[in-house]
Order: structure tokens, then C-alpha cells, then sequence
């Protein structure tokens, strides 16, 4: 059986020819396979779903872009906009105190190993059980009114209040935040190349001179992360949100992550398609961002980091 | 996570349910302890006297069960399960998944009297289109609970008419006491208070033409209601800061008395009590006439059972239906469940609440099953933020009311 013989031969050479190229992707493959189930598909599943009408059961109607032409006319979209925005912005605090609280506790002192730890803790705890304590703190009842009452400033509900009620929630979602932050920066001193600093110092850099000019250059990987990190904990702002307000009052704290979730997923909302495009606006900003921050990277890489 | 799979294995278990005759497939959501232990005992006494019968029950847990219904209604359906008055039952009525029984509520042959006797003031809740597609077996009512004490201290009597009321109010606020209490944080409360301000300035028609979506929330009559709403918002009688609390959060207020009334459903008693009021200082009436002559229709968030459309053993699934609304039967449950039976002809435990809501219901005109039920789920999520809303910004009716008839048309349409 010459033949056959040589069709395996020629199989093997194939694979010996091409052996060095493959096995990456052979490596790949379950790793990408996952991604392309759980990650690639969703997104233009859900994508799909946006230009549907359907309650999650009954046969689904076909409606086009109705759902984001009536999205253009919903101001609690607009609220929720509104509000990712200031949780961006506000969230941002998060890095530079998390880089304060870094040096401040950069120190050889005794027992600076249990302090770190408890500077640390927020992030360790559940940021459910965050929510539920902190709400207890705006309670009226809680902490904080009784406070104010008591020095004289009157009774004050700030989940209450629609105007501020937002700020309240970003304030329990930064605690675990600068945690976070706090260490990416504290491993980042630990790496610090100290024959630098020296060299600083002998030419006269102290104080703020030295943190600007030797210090924070050589921390820019641990900004980098800490940015990343803490861009993406306030798009993804949900949890706080659902644990604090549920949205109240009447809306008023919304973000995206949580409309989306109000609209398609709550007792009171049963509408996929709309929910599919509320997301379909997050994951679009979401991609800006993402796109712009692999660019940099990229950027970077080739200049040879 | 649990709850999904709760729900999968009660999905599964539907499976493989063979119905042959004499098998009877009851799909319910009782997992707290006492419709547990209500309906173990209404299951062993129906076995007991129907021997023939085998009941086999799929237990969903409550959350779970509100998706899943809308699963075993369409693929597997139970011959019997529970489900809520109103309009919560109207899409699976009109999906044709529901069984008319209104040959039992017409049935004068059957031993114990006849339903349309016993339960004639529940029977509009469950009639769509002039039929009947089920049995209700427990509600409670809802009405004003009240400081006794704090209200005789300030000399005032229960109101019953509207000026009563806002004067008793007016009292209360000036003796330094917060004449009502709510918590609005997770919203449904303030629908309570709509309910009843709709119910009694408009009436039981025009309250289920308006959460049917016929009426537009424009309509005047809708602003005549919270001209009313006004009268007890804007001069600051609804306790400070509602919106941040929840419902058992308002309570304390109460308890400490610094706050003398509450909107509420009779569940509410227990944590009363548990706060230290007794039934010496805790009251209740019934919400007082606004515009008098109309007849009084009251707050009776009903719990029914039944037959669905797909079932395979009607027979045994009636005789069920039939045996819970048995006036025996149901006062039976409802001692377990420690609320109302439904039935006019079952007897209550002495309880001055109990008894105070029994004797309203049953002189009812009609029952209203709470705005979250009447109205389908997206009018009643938009319209309950509106009246929160309201209530911290009376300011804002025009434009709440206006975001609301948006909804209505984009929901009913």
C-alpha cells in the first residue's frame, strides 16, 4: 500500500512544516474558544437583541432602531448619562488620595505591616456589605442625621436628596476604590529604583521637586493601572447603585449598568430589546475608551517601554 | 443563584410528572413557613377526603416563580396554580393559558352554599370579560393604622370624612406630632396612599379604567386626586426624609410617637406589636369618604388559585377549587397564614385588626388588588417613581403627570 503510505508522509510534513506557526494557536484555541462563546458572541447577540421587541418569552418583534430612537427621547437615559459622568469624574479623586495614602504608609515604622493591612481592608470587604453600611450612615436615623441634628444643622437624607443623592453613592463606591489604588502605588514604591532617587538628591532635588521629577516617573505604571482600573469601576458602577438607591429617588441615581439592568431584568421590566440597547451604549463608550487606552499601550510598547 | 436553581429543579421535576387519572399537578410558590404549613394542612385535608386523588405539588421559590409561570403556563402546564387577582392575571387570560370556572362560582348545588353567596364582594377581582377564571383564598386590607393615645391626648375622633381627616392632621402637626408616617424608599408605599386617594375621589371604576390604561394620566379627574394629595403634602403632613427610608423604617417613628398614622396593609401589625405598641394604643380605620356617595371600594391585595388551561385532570382540579373556597377550609388556612379568608362565611381569631378589616371587606364594594397588581409592571414602576416623586416635589405634578401619560400610551398601545 505505497500510497497511502505516502499521503501520511506527505500529512506529516505538513504539520512538520507548518508545526512552528500552529502551535500558538493550537495553545490558543481553548482560551479562544471560550472568549468567542461567552465574550464575542454575547456582544453581538445582545446587539441583535437591541433591535427587538420582546419581553423574554412571547415571540420577538422585529422594530429596527425604534429602541434607540425612543432611547433619544428618555430623560432617565439622559439622568443615567449624567450620573456616569460624574462617577468618572469623581471616581478619578480615587487615584491621587490612593497615591497620598501610598506614601504616607510607604514608611519603616513598627507595626506599619498591621497598618497597611487595615488601610487596605476596605478593598477586602464585599462592596455589598460597603453599600448596606454606608447606607446605614446616610440614614436618616442613621449616622450622620442625628449628627447634623445634633449640632444644630437640621436633619439631612442625602440618599433622599435627587440633587445630590448620586454624590452620596460615589463617596461609598471611591472608599474601596483608593484602597485599591493605594496598592497598586505601594507595590510600585516598593519597585522604585533607589540609585536614582540618590543620584536626585545629590543634585539638589528634595521635597516635591524629587516626588515630581524622580518619583512619579517611575511610577507611571502603577498611575497606568491604577487609571485603567478605577475608569473602569465607575462605567461598571452597579452594584453600589442597586444596593444604596435602587435608582431613587425616582431615578435620580441611575447609571447605565443599572437601567439597563432596571429595564430588562427587574420584576417591574421586562424589556430585552431596550435593555440590549442601553448596553449596546455603555459597551460603545466603553470601546472608545478601551480602543484609546490599547492604542497607548501599543504606542508605548514599540518605543520600547 | 439558589433561586435559579430552585426554579430549574422544579422545571425538571415537571418533566417527568405522569398524569394519569386521579393525579392531581399543583404548581406553587409557598416557600415561607406559614402558606407552607397553611396549604400542608389544605393538601392532607383534601387527600383526606378525596382518597381517590393523589396531589403532587412543584414548589418554586417565591422570586423564581414570577419567570417561571410564564414557562410551565406555555410548555408544561399544572392542572392547578396560584396566581394573583387583577390585573396580574390578565396577560395569561388573555394568552388563553387560564381555565374559565365561572361554572363554579354559578354552581348553587354544592355543599357548602354556594360561592356567589360567600364571596360575591371578591368576584369582580377575578372576572375578566364577564367570566371568572379563579378562586381567591386569603387577602388582607389595608386602611389606617393609628396611635390611639396620641389621638385622644389631642381630641381628636376617627376621622370618616375627608375634612375630618386633614383637620385631625392639622392638630397633630401643630401639637409638634408628624401626622403620617410612610418609608417610599422601595416606592410601593406611596402607591397605597394613591390607591385610596383614587379610590375614593374617583371611585373603584375609574380607578381600574385608569390602571387598564384607558384613562391618559392627564385626565382631570387624575389631577383631582392629587389636589387632594396636596392637601396633606404641601402643608408637610408625610414624615421628613420618606424617600430614603424603607417601609419598616418608618415604623419606629410610630412606636416612639412621634408619628400618628400610617397608610398601610395589615402585615404591618406584627412589627407593631414587635416595636411594643399593643392593641391598646394601635388602631385602625378604614380610609375616610372624599367624595360622598361614592361607594367604598377598599385595598384587598388578593392571593387565587387557578386552573390552567392545559391541565390534564380538570375534574379533581375543580373539585380543589371548590374545596378552598369552602368557608371551613379557608378559615382554617387563614388562622396558619394570620390573615383573612375570603369567604364571608368563615370565622376569624379574635383579633381587633383581623376582625376591624374582615368586617370592612366583607361590607366592600369592590376590591382593588394595589396599583403594582392592577397595573401592568411597567406602567406600575414608572408610575410608583412618579408619585415618590410627587411626594418630595409637589411642585412637579404637571410634569411627572405628563412622563407618566408618555408611558401609558408606549405601554398599552
Amino acid at each position: 500500500m505505497p500510497n497511502s503510505i505516502q499521503l501520511s508522509y506527505r500529512k506529516s510534513s505538513w504539520w512538520k512544516l507548518n508545526q512552528q506557526r500552529l502551535t500558538p494557536f493550537i495553545f490558543l484555541a481553548p482560551g479562544l474558544l471560550l472568549f468567542i462563546v461567552y465574550v464575542i458572541w454575547p456582544i453581538f447577540n445582545s446587539l441583535y437583541i437591541s433591535l427587538l421587541q420582546w419581553d423574554g418569552l412571547s415571540p420577538a418583534i422585529f422594530v429596527g432602531i425604534s429602541n434607540y430612537v425612543e432611547l433619544l427621547d428618555d430623560e432617565y437615559f439622559y439622568i443615567s448619562l449624567m450620573n456616569n459622568l460624574k462617577w468618572l469624574i469623581f471616581f478619578m479623586l480615587a487615584v491621587p488620595i490612593g497615591l497620598g495614602l501610598a506614601i504616607f504608609l510607604n514608611q519603616t515604622i513598627f507595626g506599619i505591616r498591621l497598618i497597611k493591612s487595615l488601610f487596605f481592608f476596605p478593598f477586602v470587604i464585599s462592596q455589598v456589605v460597603i453599600g448596606i453600611i454606608f447606607a446605614w450612615f446616610y440614614n436618616p436615623r442613621g449616622v450622620i442625621g442625628p449628627f447634623l441634628e445634633y449640632i444644630g444643622l437640621g436633619n439631612y437624607a442625602i440618599l433622599a436628596d435627587e440633587n445630590f443623592a448620586t454624590y452620596g453613592i460615589i463617596f461609598a463606591g471611591i472608599y474601596p476604590q483608593i484602597a485599591y489604588c493605594m496598592i497598586l502605588y505601594l507595590t510600585g514604591l516598593n519597585n522604585l529604583n533607589t540609585d536614582q532617587i540618590e543620584a536626585g538628591r545629590m543634585d539638589g532635588a528634595k521635597g516635591f521637586s524629587l516626588f515630581r521629577n524622580i518619583i512619579l516617573p517611575q511610577l507611571r505604571p502603577a498611575t497606568f493601572l491604577a487609571i485603567v482600573v478605577t475608569v473602569i469601576g465607575s462605567l461598571r458602577s452597579f452594584d453600589m447603585v442597586a444596593i444604596m438607591t435602587q435608582g431613587g429617588p425616582w431615578g435620580s441615581t441611575n447609571v447605565l449598568a443599572y437601567y439597563m439592568f432596571e429595564t430588562a431584568l427587574s420584576e417591574y421590566g421586562y424589556r430585552m430589546g431596550y435593555g440590549s440597547a442601553i448596553a449596546a451604549v455603555l459597551f460603545t463608550i466603553m470601546m472608545f475608551y478601551i480602543l484609546f487606552f490599547i492604542y497607548r499601550m501599543y504606542q508605548s510598547e514599540k518605543k520600547g517601554l | 443563584m439558589r433561586k435559579i436553581l430552585a426554579t430549574l429543579i422544579a422545571i425538571a421535576s415537571l418533566g417527568y410528572s405522569s398524569a394519569f387519572a386521579g393525579t392531581l399537578v399543583i404548581n406553587t410558590d409557598l416557600t415561607d413557613p406559614a402558606p407552607k404549613a397553611a396549604f400542608e394542612w389544605a393538601f392532607n385535608k383534601f387527600q383526606e377526603e378525596n382518597p381517590d386523588v393523589t396531589i403532587e405539588v412543584n414548589n418554586f421559590d417565591h422570586e423564581g416563580y414570577k419567570q417561571a409561570i410564564r414557562n410551565f403556563l406555555t410548555t408544561n402546564p399544572p392542572d392547578v396554580f396560584n396566581w394573583y387577582a387583577g390585573n396580574r392575571m390578565l396577560p395569561f387570560v388573555r394568552a388563553g393559558l387560564v381555565e374559565d370556572v365561572s361554572d363554579i362560582w354559578s354552581d348553587t348545588g354544592w355543599v357548602d352554599g354556594n360561592l356567589t353567596e360567600g364571596m360575591s364582594h371578591a368576584k369582580k377581582p377575578m372576572t375578566i370579560g364577564g367570566k371568572q377564571w379563579g378562586i381567591p383564598y386569603t387577602y388582607y386590607q389595608w386602611g389606617v393604622y393609628y396611635r390611639k393615645d396620641l389621638f385622644e391626648a389631642n381630641g381628636i375622633s376617627v376621622p370618616t370624612t375627608w375634612d375630618e381627616f386633614v383637620a385631625a392632621c392639622a392638630t397633630l402637626k401643630a401639637a409638634g406630632i408628624t401626622p403620617i408616617t410612610i418609608g417610599s424608599k422601595y416606592l410601593w408605599t406611596t402607591a397605597g396612599v394613591f390607591d385610596y386617594l383614587n379610590l375614593r375621589t374617583n371611585g373603584y371604576e375609574f380607578h381600574m379604567a385608569l390602571t387598564k390604561g384607558e384613562v391618559p394620566y392627564t385626565d382631570p379627574k387624575v389631577h383631582a386626586v392629587f389636589d387632594k394629595w396636596d392637601e396633606l403634602v404641601k402643608p408637610g403632613y408625610f414624615l421628613e426624609n420618606h424617600a430614603s427610608l424603607a417601609w419598616q423604617e418608618a415604623i419606629p417613628p410610630m412606636v416612639n410617637g412621634e408619628a400618628a398614622m400610617y397608610v398601610m396593609g395589615n402585615f404591618s401589625v406584627a412589627l407593631f406589636k414587635e416595636g411594643g405598641l399593643t392593641n391598646d394604643n394601635l388602631g385602625f380605620f378604614q380610609f375616610p369618604e372624599i367624595t360622598p356617595g361614592i361607594p367604598m371600594a377598599e385595598e384587598a391585595p388578593t392571593d387565587t388559585m387557578h386552573i390552567a388551561s392545559g391541565a390534564k385532570n380538570k375534574k379533581d382540579a375543580k373539585r380543589f377549587l371548590i374545596f378552598l373556597s369552602r368557608a371551613d377550609v379557608q378559615e382554617e388556612m387563614n388562622k396558619t397564614l394570620g390573615q383573612l379568608p375570603v369567604n364571608s362565611g368563615s370565622k376569624v381569631d379574635p383579633d381587633p385588626f383581623l376582625e376591624a378589616g374582615l368586617n370592612m371587606l366583607n361590607n366592600a364594594y369592590a376590591m382593588a388588588q394595589f396599583y403594582d397588581r392592577d397595573a401592568p409592571a411597567e406602567m406600575a414602576s414608572e408610575g410608583m417613581k412618579g408619585f415618590q416623586e410627587y411626594m418630595v416635589n409637589p411642585d412637579r405634578r404637571d410634569k411627572i403627570l405628563e412622563r407618566l401619560e408618555k408611558v401609558r400610551q408606549r405601554v398599552y398601545k
